[in-house]
């Protein structure tokens, strides 16, 4: 297995900018969409990577953030509605020497794609994938998502809808992800920071960004991005450190003696002790969950942010190139003569 | 092991020689049928029963038979299993229409298929399982091995379970494990009937019982006990010989193989010979999935298998791993081609390389998965969103797969194209000997990538244009991620001819649907070639697929009785061989047997405006060569009149 996601993928000869990431394709967004923060923060940040441009691949189903591709001046597929991820699966385990992205929305990921998904992050293939959370259907002009909180009321859900959203973090967790992170299309500094520790993890990593739809759920995020309301509303992981939020770090988390599960206290001199520390690494995902749990799924109020989880397992890519060069030492390499003929012949002489 | 089948038989190995009292007959040809409950281990008896036949140098043909269930309820009628193989001393081409010999594990065995026997056919029994009990299960009220219900028939009771507990009684084993080998006391039984050579099928125990060799030599000693049962019992006083089939076959060295081996075959083959790594993403599906399991086994040819979380993600990651330079392929079955039919679009529309085998069996929705048919054609020529063409091949015989396979290889990588391979549970699970090809006879595939850019604009800049095609075949470059300059997007947007970029333009999307229709009515397939030896026939029989044997069969039946009757066969069902309508055309009579109600009919009728007839079935079976032959002496009277009223 690879210790690193990226130490098999040819580096770049010269030194890259921003604009050799930029396609000759006119972005096509709504003006003000959230895309496109996210798409300045992609380009800005893999000149750092040095990759070879032509061994990079961005892979994308369908809705707004699956135009992703035409954007980027690098290979890329828009495919089809959710089968971004099983597209990805099958290039990036026939090609080692790839970096491949997935652009993916949270209808296209969650809803019709919702089994892909999950089987490629317990798969733990060599992807990165981007899911574009607006908690909306964007282009298919404002149906609600498996994100949408209850009752939102929307042109298919008049009087409200009635179905309660995933998480996606959640959700990753739960299909044994090995990296699980979240971030704001906005934030582009905790954005960029997110995309290095993703693009440098080998196997599947999922980072959810909250992405902000101006047309048709604008200001979703807006009690996250507001300085103010931020403060209470977001709690910012660092491997590491004490989980504090709030004006000061007033507020912390605290395990829950009697329950095991997280809780939200006033930090004091008697419990600052007990401030849980964040570790991204821990071998279960048990507190990982419970700190995705934090988050009121109507408001989002104490949402985390920032590498949930980031353990090491073995590589699904990694683990098929194995077997071959396993069979190949067992066996040999193939004989086609001596496959065809197989063990029991016989002769016809004319 | 090799055997030379021109030197005579090898000699019979277990027991004695043949005592000289037993009387032995010439045969030309024989239709043996094992049958028994799903847990008898019938598939195994008649598989090893053909490789002993095929070792022996008959030409054969075989048809497995069984439920879908895994075991089903035992010793009903829906759980019976059974193996057909038909074994000559000539040139054959169907598992046979009616089995000479019938051996009935069981009450159930028997009441299923005693009515396919034709008068005077051998049946042997094991009559320790016809306890009043069983034969009530399958609603026999008295024994029909004593109420005169088989007289028509001769009938050998043999106790088969006493007899192979009692071989076996010094093995220790129980009594339940003991009667696991009375499918091998029955083997030996037929091999000793037969003159089947047996030193294969004790060379296999040995393999596949290595871990455990007790049961090795207890299936042995089974084996053998039926065999010298045979030759000491007064009840059996005839052997038969079915010389081999030496006339049958050109110079070469053959093996037996059934349809989804020699596809799995076939597409290492064209990995091969493209120098494309094979990438195979498949979803389990019955009568499919033993393509999958054969082709795990050979990652020393650099083959990757991916069972997929479901058919989408199967069709998903082969087009993920073509647009990364593999020879992909996915494998299905009907409702799994219904699946991936978005994916096969975005194929079409990406212009990818791309293999969608299926192994058609009885539809619709879930159907006779274990039963063959022929219905997906209209859905492989037809069934996808837009105008989306995908080239059809579909092999003939189960050796034929092989050929059929670097065929359709040939074309996807050509033409950069999905291309359907359809064949079905018939030529799947039924055998045939098969002449080993030398591997220098195999195509070359190897295929050029784009590596430079290939246009350039008006400011003398260098662009890699995506879709700008090669004039001869319209295929687009095939640039892998990793060549340097040529990065490039593709999706399943409309997109403009030559540079690839998104287009809504009318006059481009009518250029583009129109321009990858004329690729695929491109692609160069040989001539179809007709048989119709005295030049005079009137009507021509033309079939596609699995029903070459029986069809086949049928034309020689009608011509012996002196019915003209002129053949085609089509492998290419998308673009048809050109010169189709051509032939259709030479013919004031056409008649098209199929396993559906007319698929392929219906689209010569659109495309030649002839007016084909059709011959259906849809049993979940093959034809049967006597029913079709008695059609085409129909059609070949009706051809008579035709040509008569038109002469007036």
């Amino acid at each position: 297995m690879s210790a690193d996601a990226l130490s098999l993928i040819p580096k770049a000869d010269a030194k890259q900018s921003m604009k050799d990431f930029k396609s000759d394709q006119e972005v096509r967004w709504c003006p003000g969409c959230g895309d496109y923060a996210i798409l300045a923060a992609v380009q800005g940040f893999l000149p750092e990577l040095g990759l070879a441009r032509e061994n990079i691949v961005f892979i994308s189903g369908i809705g707004c953030s699956s135009r992703f591709p035409y954007y980027m001046n690098t290979y890329g597929m828009h495919s089809i509605h959710g089968r971004a991820p099983a597209i990805a699966t099958g290039l990036a385990t026939t090609r080692r020497d790839l970096s491949v992205w997935v652009v993916t929305g949270d209808g296209d990921a969650l809803s019709i794609g919702g089994n892909h998904l999950i089987h490629a992050l317990r798969r733990n293939v060599n992807l990165k994938i981007l899911l574009f959370n607006n908690r909306i259907y964007g282009l298919t002009k404002g149906q609600y998502s498996p994100t949408s909180e209850v009752g939102k009321i929307t042109k298919s859900t008049p009087m409200g809808s009635l179905d309660a959203p995933f998480n996606p973090v959640s959700l990753a967790l739960g299909a044994e992800a090995s990296f699980v992170a979240r971030t704001i299309d906005s934030d582009r500094k905790h954005l960029t920071e997110v995309l290095r520790q993703a693009a440098a993890h080998p196997g599947t990593a999922l980072v959810e960004i909250y992405q902000n739809c101006n047309i048709f759920n604008d200001g979703a995020f807006d009690d996250l991005k507001d300085k103010n309301t931020a403060l209470e509303s977001l709690i910012r992981l660092e491997h590491g450190q004490p989980i504090r939020f709030g004006a000061e770090g007033a507020k912390g988390v605290v395990r829950d003696r009697a329950t095991g599960d997280l809780c939200i206290v006033e930090v004091t001199e008697d419990n600052e002790a007990d401030i849980l520390v964040h570790d991204a690494h821990a071998a279960s995902p048990t507190t990982a969950f419970a700190l995705s749990r934090l988050a009121d799924p109507q408001t989002l109020h104490h949402t985390p942010v920032g590498v949930l989880r980031s353990v090491r397992r073995p590589v699904y890519d990694n683990a098929m190139a194995d077997q071959l060069d396993a069979a190949v030492e067992q066996k040999g390499k193939g004989d086609l003569a001596a496959l065809l003929a197989g063990n029991d012949t016989w002769t016809v002489v004319g | 092991m090799t055997s030379q089948v021109s030197s005579p038989a090898e000699p019979p190995a277990p027991g004695e020689q043949s005592k000289p009292g037993k009387e032995i007959r010439r045969l030309d040809r024989v239709i043996v049928r094992f049958a028994g409950d799903s847990g008898d281990g019938m598939q195994l008896t008649g598989d090893r029963f053909t490789s002993e036949t095929a070792s022996f140098g008959n030409d054969l043909s075989t048809l497995p038979n069984f439920p879908a269930e895994i075991r089903a309820p035992a010793g009903t009628l829906p759980g019976v299993s059974s193996f057909q193989v038909h074994f000559a001393d000539h040139d054959i081409l169907t598992p046979g229409d009616r089995p000479d010999v019938l051996v009935a594990m069981n009450p159930a065995a028997l009441k299923a298929n005693v009515a396919d026997l034709p008068r005077g056919a051998e049946i042997i029994v094991n009559t320790d399982e016809f306890t009043k009990r069983a034969m009530a299960k399958v609603g026999y009220d008295t024994s029909p091995l004593e109420d005169g219900a088989l007289e028509a028939y001769n009938v050998h009771p043999v106790p088969l379970t006493t007899m192979t507990v009692e071989a076996l009684k010094d093995f220790g084993l129980s009594r339940k494990e003991a009667e696991r080998s009375k499918n091998m006391f029955a083997l030996g039984l037929l091999s000793w009937m037969y003159h089947r050579p047996t030193a294969g099928t004790e060379r296999f125990l040995r393999t596949k019982f290595a871990k455990k060799p007790q049961l090795a030599e207890a299936n042995i000693t089974a084996f053998r006990a039926g065999w010298n049962f045979g030759e000491t019992t007064e009840d059996f006083a005839v052997t038969y010989e079915v010389a081999p089939a030496q006339a049958a076959f050109p110079p070469g060295t053959y093996r037996n193989i059934s349809g989804n081996l020699a596809l799995a075959y076939g597409l290492v083959a064209a990995s091969q010979q493209a120098d494309l790594p094979l990438f195979l993403g498949s979803y389990p599906i019955t009568p499919a999935s033993d393509i999958l399991h054969e082709l795990s086994k050979h990652k020393n040819f650099g083959v990757r298998t991916f069972q997929a979380e479901d058919e989408i993600a199967g069709i998903g990651a082969a087009l993920g791993a073509a647009f990364g330079g593999s020879l992909a392929v996915t494998t299905t079955s009907g409702p799994g081609v219904a699946l991936k039919s978005e994916t096969i679009g975005l194929a079409v529309s990406l212009e990818l390389p791309l293999l969608i085998v299926d192994i058609q069996r009885g539809g619709p929705s879930t159907g006779l998965p274990t039963k063959t048919e022929q219905a997906d054609l209209l859905q492989a020529m037809y069934g996808r969103n837009g105008e989306a063409p995908v080239p059809i091949v579909a092999p003939s015989t189960p050796g034929d797969c092989f050929d059929a396979a670097l065929d359709a290889a040939r074309i996807a990588l050509t033409y950069r194209t999905p291309v359907f391979l359809l064949s079905d549970g018939y030529l799947a699970n039924g055998s045939e000997p098969w002449r080993i090809p030398d591997i220098g006879e195999l195509p070359d595939l190897r295929v050029q990538f784009a590596t430079t850019p290939n246009h350039t604009d008006a400011d003398g800049n260098q662009h890699f244009w995506p879709y700008l095609r090669d004039p001869q075949t319209l295929a687009r470059p095939w640039a892998l991620p990793g060549t340097p300059g040529l990065e490039h997007r593709i999706g399943g947007i409309e997109k403009h001819d030559g540079s690839g970029n998104i287009s809504y333009d009318p006059a481009n999307h009518d250029l583009m649907v129109r321009t990858r229709q004329a690729k695929v009515d491109g692609i160069k397939v040989p001539d179809i070639v007709v048989d119709d030896p005295t030049g005079d026939a009137r009507t021509l029989v033309i079939g596609w697929g699995s029903t070459y044997g029986p069809i086949t069969a049928a034309v020689r039946r009608t011509r012996q009785a002196g019915g003209e009757i002129a053949q085609a066969h089509l492998r290419h069902l998308n673009p048809f061989p050109a010169n189709l309508g051509e032939a259709l055309a030479r013919y004031r009579n056409v008649i098209v047997p199929e396993m559906n109600l007319g698929q392929l009919a219906h689209l010569l009728r659109a495309r030649y405006l002839v007016d084909a007839a059709s011959h259906t079935q849809v049993t979940g079976l093959p034809f049967k060569a006597e029913q079709l032959a008695a059609r085409l002496q129909e059609a070949v009277a009706q051809g008579l009149t035709k040509e008569a009223a038109h002469v007036r």
